[in-house]
């Protein structure tokens, strides 16, 4: 378990960015820092990240980054990361850091190319389920319901379910984090790099400003996504799936919070009517069983 | 040096394994495709001392071989026609970091409709993205290029990216005797790769690409372009070395043949050369002093040698293997923008899509044109499709 | 060199600095202001804090970087024994 007391007090996220208040990235990449340090090198194709860094010649972002187009993330961290094979450098961290769309819409392709060659990464996926960047657009991992500006009722379609693509492909790791349970996320960073090959981890970030709730609330949100079931904290490592601590009391669905507690913070989800709670309900539940069937059936292997 | 039969994409595969390239990316395409499978038999076979990225696309053949250069190592990509275009957006990007990098390009029709064979719409179409291009006539100068196209993209003053062009099919998969140096010898003359501008590793500190005020963003590409001008010498200096290592060279960015004594000249570029320097030959033969200059780089362009080598004379016919629609033929507008049209013109466009262009096609041509200039004193004929 | 071969290197490359974006305090419309004496020392606020302002010192007291703190209130949220205010800028204490 990580403590928080020992963490390092510095990190690499330098005051003063470009982010806006309450920024899940920003405090993402805190947590990457405690985690890796400055071993890691940073691949950022464009979003809200590549904007976060602030002006040039300055940056707000303290790792080495190789800022890259938007769709070539996996790609470049997978010459790089040659690159270091070829030099020697043994402990250096090539870590992608993608938004949702730069992971599960346009960036699919390097990504599962990535995976599929098993290159030595770690990719994150950044995920605030909107192109932020561009002003709040549906991603496919926008989620059932949500009002965005390519959205205007709510999105038709439910969230896509990039982890279990990236467990599709063989990948040695692949875990689910969140911002609101910062420790979690850090003790899965930590693992992932002492993994060779694809370490895969998706983490949940409310966005104060596509979302539409005040920027205080950023922990709250993240850490009600977990407590209502609607983001599921797992890990999946070696072949063996299993659900993290932290989720584990919503696998009993009358531990978790009412969805609608998660709901009614976010702007993004102020027309939903009672049936579309219940579309996201039923999706709550179907992922639930479907994770709980892994962890049946992949969860045996003692590690 | 040893003398061997090889197609062109055997030559640049041979080219990029004497280069020690460390990281070898790419994705097949006709009529690239044997140069990926040339250099993942050398790897497999331990003749080749480096890593191969099997990719899944050509925009990550370059993203994967750009990550390597980024990280300091020698890297090599190779593609054509709709590969090109598909990785287009990290060609620009490339040359915007100054990373050094070397890309071959096997020059092909665009579709639709599907056409394999060569065209020079694909790497015409790279002009202002900021890389170092030239384009061989032989399988000779693909190997001479794709070596010398290291030393240039790594120097110092130059830090741009470097694409070698040859003909699909009429190069690519045409064997010729290619004299080979030893590795020693290009051990001797290529040192290895350099950090270059700066190398993103772990403590580096470099962060490449971020938002930067407009006039610094404006500066940068005004860079780009000094480099540009600074690579014009580099490829001279590095000739005469390689000239030095061979006893081959060719003349720079533009090679001038039979040039001299003429008042008339083809302009054009890639292997087609070779039948107008025949062409030439014949003319003279029965009387017309023509001469050839042949475009070796398409960037940076040759303009003050094309001045200084034409600007005197009487006429000067350009010959276009693609065409900007709506505008013509893009070697003759270049060549006619360098010469400020002070010789007579002539553009043609001609042998899109592979169609054949034979010797006495470029000879009653430039009869033809001849003819015009010294019936009516000066000409200046913008668009002349020839063979359809 | 000359300086035309001087000029040809300006590249995209920035390093890492406080403040890439100027301070925030002339924008900010609410600060952070803790109660020391409530203060648990439980580093909640300093793990939370979005964009590192929360200054953690040898003892694990804390202490707000107001040059650069944006404001958000995430701190004050976040905070178990509520030991932090979001005072309005320009305010008193
Ligand atoms: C090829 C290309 N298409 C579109 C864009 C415009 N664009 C930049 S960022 C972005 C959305 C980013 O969304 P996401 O990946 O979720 O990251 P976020 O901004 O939410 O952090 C888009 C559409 C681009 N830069 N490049
Ligand atoms: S839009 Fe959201 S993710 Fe993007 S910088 Fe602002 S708070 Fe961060
Ligand atoms: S208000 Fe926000 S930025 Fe300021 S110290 Fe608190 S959490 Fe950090
Ligand atoms: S969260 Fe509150 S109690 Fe904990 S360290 Fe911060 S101010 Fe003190
Ligand atoms: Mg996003």
């Amino acid at each position: 378990m990580v403590n928080i007391k020992e963490l390092p007090s510095k990190t690499l996220l330098m005051p003063g960015n470009a982010a806006c208040p309450g920024c899940p990235e920003t405090l993402g990449l805190r947590y990457v820092s405690m985690a890796l340090g400055d071993k890691a090198v940073l691949v950022i194709p464009a979003g809200c990240s590549s904007v976060i860094q602030g002006i040039y010649p300055k940056s707000g972002i303290g790792f080495p980054i190789l800022n890259i187009v938007f769709a070539a993330a996996a790609s470049a961290a997978s010459g790089l990361a040659r690159a270091y094979k070829i030099r020697g450098l043994e402990d250096a961290q090539v870590v992608v850091w993608a938004g949702d769309g730069g992971t599960g819409d346009i960036g699919i392709q390097a990504l599962s190319g990535a995976a599929e060659r098993n290159e030595n990464i770690i990719y994150i996926c950044v995920d605030n389920e909107a192109y932020m960047n561009t002003g709040i657009q549906r991603s496919s991992l926008t989620p059932y319901g949500a009002w965005t500006t390519t959205t205007w009722t709510g999105k038709k379609e439910h969230k896509k379910d990039v982890p279990l693509i990236m467990i599709a492909h063989g990948a040695p790791y692949v875990a689910t984090a969140s911002v609101g349970f910062p420790t979690d996320f850090i003790e899965k960073l930590r693992r992932a790099a002492s993994i060779k090959g694809l370490k895969y981890i998706h983490l949940h970030a409310p966005c104060p400003v596509g979302w539409r709730f005040d920027p205080s609330k950023t922990v709250e949100v993240a850490k009600l996504a977990v407590q209502t079931g609607i983001w599921v904290l797992y890990e999946y490592r070696g072949g063996v799936f299993r659900i993290s601590p932290l989720s584990r009391p919503y696998a009993k669905k009358e531990r978790r919070k009412p969805l609608k507690e998660y709901l009614k913070l976010q702007g993004r989800f102020r027309h939903l009517g009672e049936d579309d709670v219940k579309v996201l309900e039923a999706y709550i539940e179907e992922r639930w069983k479907l994770y709980l069937n892994m962890e049946k059936t992949l969860g045996s292997k003692a590690t | 040096m040893t003398v061997k039969l090889l197609t062109g994409n055997y030559t640049v595969a041979e080219a990029a394994r004497l280069a020690r390239v460390k990281v070898v990316a790419a994705f097949p395409i006709t009529p690239q495709t044997t140069i990926v499978e040339k250099i993942a038999e050398m790897i497999e076979h331990g003749e080749m001392d480096a890593e191969m990225i099997h990719v899944e696309s050509e925009h990550s053949a370059l993203a994967a071989a750009y990550g390597a250069a980024a990280g300091g190592v020698r890297a090599f990509t190779a593609t054509s026609s709709q590969g090109l275009l598909y990785m287009h957006e990290v060609v620009w990007w490339v040359a915007g970091s100054r990373i050094p990098l070397v890309m071959a390009i096997v020059t092909r029709a665009i579709g639709p409709p599907w056409n394999i064979h060569v065209s020079h719409e694909d790497i015409m179409d790279q002009r202002d993205t900021g890389w170092i291009i030239s384009i061989a006539e032989d399988n000779q100068e693909v190997l001479d290029l794709t070596l010398q196209a290291f030393r240039i993209s790594e120097d110092p003053r130059v830090y741009l990216p470097a694409m070698v062009g040859l003909d699909g099919f009429i190069l690519s998969h045409t064997t010729m005797p290619v004299d080979v140096p030893s590795q020693e010898e290009v051990d001797s003359w290529l040192p290895p790769r350099s950090p270059g501008p700066y190398v993103i590793e772990p403590g580096s500190g470099v962060i490449m690409g971020n938002i930067p005020p407009d006039e610094d963003y404006m500066r940068m590409r005004k860079a780009m372009q000094t480099a540009m001008r600074n690579a014009e010498r580099v490829i001279m200096e590095v000739e005469e070395e390689y000239y030095k290592l061979t006893g081959r060279r060719y003349g720079g960015l533009l090679e001038c043949y039979r040039c001299s004594d003429a008042k008339y000249a083809v302009v054009l570029m890639g292997t087609w050369a070779g039948n107008a320097k025949e062409a030439a030959d014949r003319l003279r033969e029965k009387g017309y002093p023509v001469g050839v200059a042949r475009i070796r780089y398409i960037r940076p362009f040759p303009s003050m040698l094309l001045r200084e080598k034409l600007g005197g004379m009487k006429g000067v016919m350009v010959m276009d293997r693609s065409v900007s629609m709506g505008r013509g033929g893009p070697l003759f507008l270049e060549v006619a923008e360098a010469l400020r049209s002070k010789p007579s013109m002539m553009s043609v466009i001609a042998g899109v899509g592979g169609v054949d262009v034979g010797v006495d096609d470029i000879s009653s041509l430039v009869e033809k044109f001849i003819g015009k200039v010294e019936e009516r004193g000066h000409v200046y004929i913008d668009e002349y499709w020839y063979g359809v | 060199m000359s300086e035309q071969e001087e000029d040809h290197l300006v590249l995209p490359v920035s390093h890492p600095s406080p403040g890439a974006m100027g301070p925030t305090g002339y924008w900010r419309n609410f600060k952070p202001v803790i109660d020391q004496e409530k203060c648990i020392k439980c580093l909640l606020c300093w793990l939370f804090c979005p964009e590192g302002t929360i200054i953690r010192h040898e003892d694990n007291s804390v202490s707000v970087d107001y040059d650069y703190c944006k404001g958000c209130g995430v701190c004050a949220n976040e905070c178990p024994v509520n030991a932090i205010k979001m005072v309005p800028e320009g305010e008193e204490q």
